[in-house]
């Protein structure tokens, strides 16, 4: 039955007749903590969409890469994904009075780049937009943005650098999961101060106003993200030592996979 | 030692969660996202969104529903993979221990 509707013309046009009522209808506010849908003007859309497209593709090379290079590498990419997956359905509070939720893109970010981490963002954030209204598809491209690109380079760029320095391993693996976590955040509220700059003191005013609220509630949830992205690790140091040894080596010149 | 590797953390992870709910007595908890759309309509009173999400869910305990899923299945990938990791660790040990034995 369902798939002759979907196989059948006259099925498919009961199926648009039946959907089209759903995607005219006024929105509703749906608590989500990436960029509703609809709530970017369609330029913006265009723009962040095209912006991520180049990311995906590499993202997709990278991960063949990382599969060919070792299996066993195929269950800790799995993992990671199921890092983010899980996360992203937990919205914690915060101090401020409201809620987010981690995006758990350092863990992978860590074990394997940051462009790897583009592909399992964007499964994670097609799934909440079609099935929990959170996030959407008109403002897909700039969620990946946001939480499968910036986030996890800026997390990538912390974890190289804290390696030079004496830290231990563990706290260069907790700021690069908090940097993942407050740049994701950051550059969702720059992204909707660029589309909503306030008419007194333009981007900038609308920025800090954003950032008020998406940066600030997201900083003890971006701690606790560090502490369980470094109780992952710790896991991993006991259990999955050969691959971690493979995958953290330091590396002479830095590619991004 | 070992223990406290991860007693720690998942006590700090707990007073983290719990702090605000202490703090913050009375406050919504609404979603960050939800504020912003606020700001949204304070900035740009005008703006309509002009899409709206295909599908939402019908009620508050269905969305509750998809979402403890999608917590559910992936704490289930990474608890089997999780487990595969530590019981090849456990027969790696006793293949050591097997050939130190023999030597």
């Amino acid at each position: 039955m369902l798939m002759s509707l979907v196989r059948t013309r006259r099925g498919q046009a009961l199926l648009l007749a039946g959907t089209l009522p759903l995607m005219l209808s006024a929105p509703r506010s749906a608590s989500a903590m990436h960029i509703m849908e609809g709530f970017l003007p369609w330029g913006w859309s265009l723009f962040w969409t095209a912006v991520s497209i180049p990311f995906l593709l590499l993202g997709f090379r990278s991960i063949g890469r990382i599969m060919k290079l070792n299996p066993n590498y195929k269950m800790l990419l799995a993992l990671a994904g199921a890092f983010i997956f899980v996360v992203s359905a937990l919205k914690l509070p915060s101090v401020t009075g409201s809620c987010s939720h981690p995006t758990g893109v350092g863990l992978g970010t860590i074990l394997f780049g940051p462009l790897a981490m583009t592909v399992l963002s964007t499964i994670v954030l097609v799934f909440q937009a079609l099935l929990l209204a959170h996030g959407g598809i008109t403002t897909l491209g700039a969620n990946v943005f946001s939480m499968g690109i910036a986030g996890p380079l800026a997390a990538f760029a912390v974890y190289l650098l804290a390696q030079r320095t004496a830290l231990p391993r563990w706290l260069s693996i907790f700021f690069a999961a908090f940097t993942a976590s407050m740049v994701t955040y950051l550059v969702t509220s720059l992204q909707l101060a660029l589309a909503f700059p306030m008419e007194a003191g333009g981007v900038a005013a609308s920025l800090v106003k954003f950032a008020a609220i998406f940066a600030v509630t997201q900083i003890p949830i971006a701690v606790t993200e560090g502490i369980l992205t470094v109780l992952i690790f710790n896991v991993l140091y006991s259990y999955g030592s050969q691959e971690l040894a493979g995958l953290l080596k330091p590396r002479k010149e830095v590619h991004l996979h | 030692m070992k223990k406290w590797a991860y007693v720690l953390p998942v006590c700090a992870i707990v007073l983290l969660v719990i702090a605000p709910l202490i703090l913050n007595p009375g406050a919504p908890f609404d979603g960050a996202a939800c504020m912003a759309e606020d700001i949204i309509m304070k900035i740009n009173p005008d703006y309509e969104p002009w899409r709206a999400p295909i599908w939402e869910p019908p009620s508050g305990e269905i969305e509750s529903m998809l979402f403890t899923l999608q917590a559910a299945a992936g704490s289930l990938i990474m608890g089997f993979f999780l487990g595969k990791l530590s019981a090849r660790h456990k027969s790696n040990g006793k293949k050591v221990n097997a050939n130190a034995e023999k030597a």
